[in-house]
């Protein structure tokens, strides 16, 4: 629970990691790539507050207290949602694995949520994998990186054939949340890592199940914000939107938000840190400060304590199923969802 | 020594090379190479043999876009009447080598990366482009003449003729010519991306619309901008007003 001003929000940090960068874990001959990746994490860590920067020796890796301190004890995070990102090609013990993060959610019972992974592209047995998995770490989502190259392959689409049994799979699992990257990339080249025409085909296909955009395909969030008002199973990921843009771009980072409220609405964003890029606690106590920066953007939705209460915990508590005491929540009628508009909007499109 | 005649002869090849590049656009930012300040060096002799150096960015650019812009300058520059010889190059990128040699040997994409990609002309990736910057670019002359008091049902009847003068109106028609939408003096000013014209129940839409793809290519452009002049220690361009 974060406390400002004599009020009480539930956070729930949709996105993070405890990673291992450090060069004892660089797999051998892939030094550079190992070194490579984690400084350009650093360099992100950058466009936060200065008195947040980490030198690179701690953010290679940083310990258990670190994390207390930062997520829960300054935080204030009630729930965070592990994503867990492999690398084992770099990283001899992977980056942050599902087991590395599953470790750290052991010792906080209750407090941390581990999600995992799949490739349709290792076939059965990614299947078999998948389903050890989920029993193992009682799985409820998985992050997806669909412009990973995998064995001469160059990347993957949510609506490929070899999809469907995956996704099928989570379904009989009860995985009911799947995180997609979507966001700038180099390679592959002719798979745009930021074209998300894929999940709007599986999300329509696959009704029951929640897709979250993570990072919402920036900077080009055009495509996601007209394919979001026309899928009602699919949510933003706000991880490196408030990140990367809130402090570093306040003008750009308004108009996004504003975008964001309009087209895909306040009950379908979600918080996320993704620390250890960046600390919760300066992202959270900014949010619940911010607004718009001045009448120029009197066109957009308006933000309010059910806007902010939404994004910080309570959107990403309904699709986990984390019960959210009752003073936390608001009421139904609370706050303006994407506006009436867009309905009629869609179907002339 | 140098003829001064030749030399006039070079500066006005140079200016003619320039000129012709100004009419490559980055595809996603719609705007000339030469205006991005792209074009880092240009030479060219009495002879006609020009040498083009292009920087993007950073050298992460994406290499579809890359190689679009220096293709289109290559093709560009050979048909400049009196060039012998065209050599474009891409300075400083991660692919610069396979792009550079692609080109030099009049390879397309596929020819730069084996094996890698199977899209060869790119030009389904220039046109969601084009259809992009023509939203853009026609909601914000649209925006204008609202705001100078022309209604909804003005606005969706007036004919290209009726479009104000100036670069962006202009530079809208010369998409449309691209994306092969009729331009013509009775067309309708302002178009779907489809080609169909725009009704006026659709006006809030299609502006609300048009907004979020000027956020997205704004960023972008302002991205790209200032990346340039912290790689390459240029001075900091007046910035756009945001629209």
């Amino acid at each position: 629970m974060y406390e400002k001003n004599g009020e009480q929000y539930f956070i729930v940090d949709s996105h993070m990691h405890m990673w291992d960068a450090s060069p004892d874990n660089w797999v051998k001959g892939q030094e550079q790539y190992a070194k490579g990746w984690i400084e350009c994490f650093h360099a992100y860590m950058g466009l936060g507050p200065p008195e947040t920067h980490w030198p690179i020796e701690k953010f290679m890796k940083y310990s258990d207290e670190d994390f207390e301190k930062d997520v829960f004890q300054d935080g204030g995070v009630d729930v965070g949602i592990f994503q867990s990102t492999y690398l084992l090609e770099w990283y001899k013990t992977g980056f942050n694995t599902a087991a590395a993060n599953a470790r750290m959610a052991e010792k906080h019972p209750g407090k941390l949520i581990v999600n995992g992974r799949f490739d349709p592209r290792d076939g059965d047995l990614g299947l078999k994998q998948l389903e050890e998995d989920a029993k193992k770490f009682n799985l409820q989502g998985v992050k997806l990186y669909t412009a990973e190259w995998n064995n001469g392959s160059r990347g993957w689409r949510l609506d490929d054939e070899q999809t469907k049994p995956f996704l099928e799979k989570c379904n009989q699992l009860g995985i009911k949340n799947i995180h997609v990257h979507k966001g700038p990339t180099i390679w592959p080249l002719d798979k745009d890592a930021f074209d998300p025409r894929d999940v709007d085909i599986a999300a329509t296909d696959n009704p029951e199940l929640n897709f979250i955009i993570e990072h919402v395909g920036l900077p080009r969030i055009e495509d996601f914000c007209f394919m979001a008002t026309q899928e009602p199973n699919v949510y933003a990921g706000l991880s490196v939107v408030i990140g990367g843009l809130m402090f570093a771009r306040p003008r750009f980072f308004a108009k996004v938000m504003g975008e964001l409220l309009f087209w895909v609405g306040e009950d379908k964003m979600l918080f996320g840190s993704d620390y250890g890029i960046w600390e919760p606690k300066w992202q959270i106590d900014g949010f619940l400060d911010w607004d718009y920066p001045d009448d120029s953007f009197s066109d957009y939705p308006r933000v309010t304590d059910a806007t902010r209460r939404k994004i910080l915990g309570l959107n990403a508590a309904a699709l986990y199923g984390i019960d959210v005491p009752k003073e936390f929540q608001v009421s139904e009628e609370a706050g303006a969802p994407a506006a009436k508009e867009d309905a009629e909007l869609v179907e002339t499109a | 020594m140098t003829n001064p005649a030749s030399l006039s002869q070079e500066a006005r090849m140079r200016e003619q090379v320039l000129d012709a590049l100004s009419a490559v656009y980055d595809p996603e930012l719609d705007e000339p190479i030469t205006s991005l300040r792209f074009v880092s060096s240009c030479v060219a002799t009495a002879d006609g043999d020009v040498e083009v150096l292009l920087r993007l960015p950073t050298p992460q650019c994406a290499p579809n876009f890359a190689f679009l812009m220096a293709a289109d300058a290559r093709r560009v520059v050979r048909a400049v009447p009196g060039v012998r010889s065209v050599s474009v190059q891409l300075e400083d990128h991660y692919t610069g080598d396979e792009i550079n040699a692609a080109l030099a040997g009049g390879q397309g994409f596929t020819g730069a990366f084996p094996g890698e990609t199977e899209d060869d002309n790119l030009e389904a990736l220039r046109a969601l482009f084009l259809r992009k910057a023509l939203i853009a670019r026609q909601s914000r002359v649209c925006q204008e003449m609202l705001d100078t008091g022309a209604g909804p049902e003005q606005v969706v009847s007036a004919t290209v003729a009726d479009l104000p003068d100036g670069p962006e109106a202009g530079r809208c028609l010369e998409l449309r010519e691209q994306l092969g939408i009729g331009h013509g003096p009775e067309s309708p000013a302002f178009v779907l991306p489809n080609g169909d014209p725009l009704v006026a129940d659709q006006l809030t839409r299609w502006l609300r619309g048009a907004r979020l793809v000027r956020t997205s290519l704004e960023a972008n452009g302002g991205i790209c901008r200032s990346l340039l002049e912290f790689r390459h220690k240029l001075a900091t361009e007046p910035q756009e007003v945001a629209g």
